[in-house]
């Protein structure tokens, strides 16, 4: 068995199928940034982010969410080899960005809040726990080549 | 961390949503812990842990009756659950997995109540509530 049962991965594509990436991504990274204020500094050029409304409604915010869930989705695409798919994300992240890997966990517990917000109860238990373990490796594996 | 004015009266308005349902949201929410987060299973070894069972929803209705109570002394909640702090002197992290794990719960269930300021809310309120479970560890 790789990463994830095949009944794991019929639970997190069945779902993520049916995501809007963009606009989940956008909301994501709002959340991260309205309920854990602190991560706002890594976002200091993106302008008004003095409120949730303007968190929530700032395009740049909605863009960059939008990279970032896309760059996920990719990654679900290689699910049993999620350290070599975030390879170069995670050097980039250490080395430029600077970013304290306890963050991307942090995202990883949003995406899961918002996944449960827009799908209720069709985002059960198992499939719960079948995305924690997809939040999980990709967290670490955006950690894996941190030095 | 304390909760603002704003949190509070957001925290309260929804749990007079929550208290409607709260035994299924607390039960859902242990639900939600053991099967995301095994290793959680490890303090209840004489418990029948399978969804729907009788020990799960006794002890569901236990975590969400503590949360209200937690609500009705939103001001001192240290005061309000301090015996419990001495009963969870030993689990580790369950309470900031079991924290996000109600949280999810709550977001499954409240899909026009759980704006970002909610989610803020709702996240203090549980870290606060987490607090104080874990003061009295050593």
């Amino acid at each position: 068995m790789g990463f994830l049962s095949a009944e794991e991965k019929g639970l997190v594509n069945g779902l993520w199928s049916k995501v809007n990436v963009d606009e989940v991504g956008g909301e994501a990274l709002g959340r991260l940034l309205v309920v854990y204020p602190w991560t706002q500094r890594f976002f200091q050029s993106f302008g008004d982010l003095s409120s949730a409304d303007a968190i929530m409604g700032n395009s740049k915010v909605k863009a960059h969410g939008k990279k970032v869930l896309n760059s996920f989705s990719d990654g679900l695409k290689n699910i049993d080899d999620l350290k070599g798919a975030f390879a170069k994300l995670s050097e980039l992240h250490c080395d430029k960005l600077h970013v304290d890997p306890e963050n991307f966990r942090l995202l990883g517990n949003v995406l899961v809040c918002v996944l449960a917000h827009h799908f209720g109860h069709e985002f059960n238990p198992q499939v719960q726990a079948a995305f924690q373990k997809v939040v999980a490796g990709v967290a670490s594996a955006l950690a894996h080549k941190y030095h | 961390m304390s909760l603002t004015k704003a949190e509070k009266t957001i925290i309260l308005s929804m749990w007079a949503k929550v208290s409607t349902q709260a035994d299924a949201i607390g039960t859902q929410a242990l639900e939600r812990l053991f099967a995301s987060y095994p290793q959680t299973k490890t303090y209840f070894p004489h418990f029948d842990l399978r969804p729907g069972s009788a020990h799960l929803r006794t002890h569901g209705a236990k975590v969400a009756a503590a949360l209200g109570d937690a609500v009705k002394s939103i001001d001192n909640i240290a005061g309000a659950l301090s015996k419990l702090s001495e009963m969870h002197a030993y689990v580790l992290r369950v309470d900031s997995l079991l924290s996000h794990c109600l949280l999810v719960t709550v977001a499954s269930h409240f899909p026009a109540d759980f704006t970002a300021d909610a989610h803020t809310a709702w996240d203090k309120f549980l870290s606060i509530v987490s607090c104080v479970l874990t003061e009295k560890y050593r």
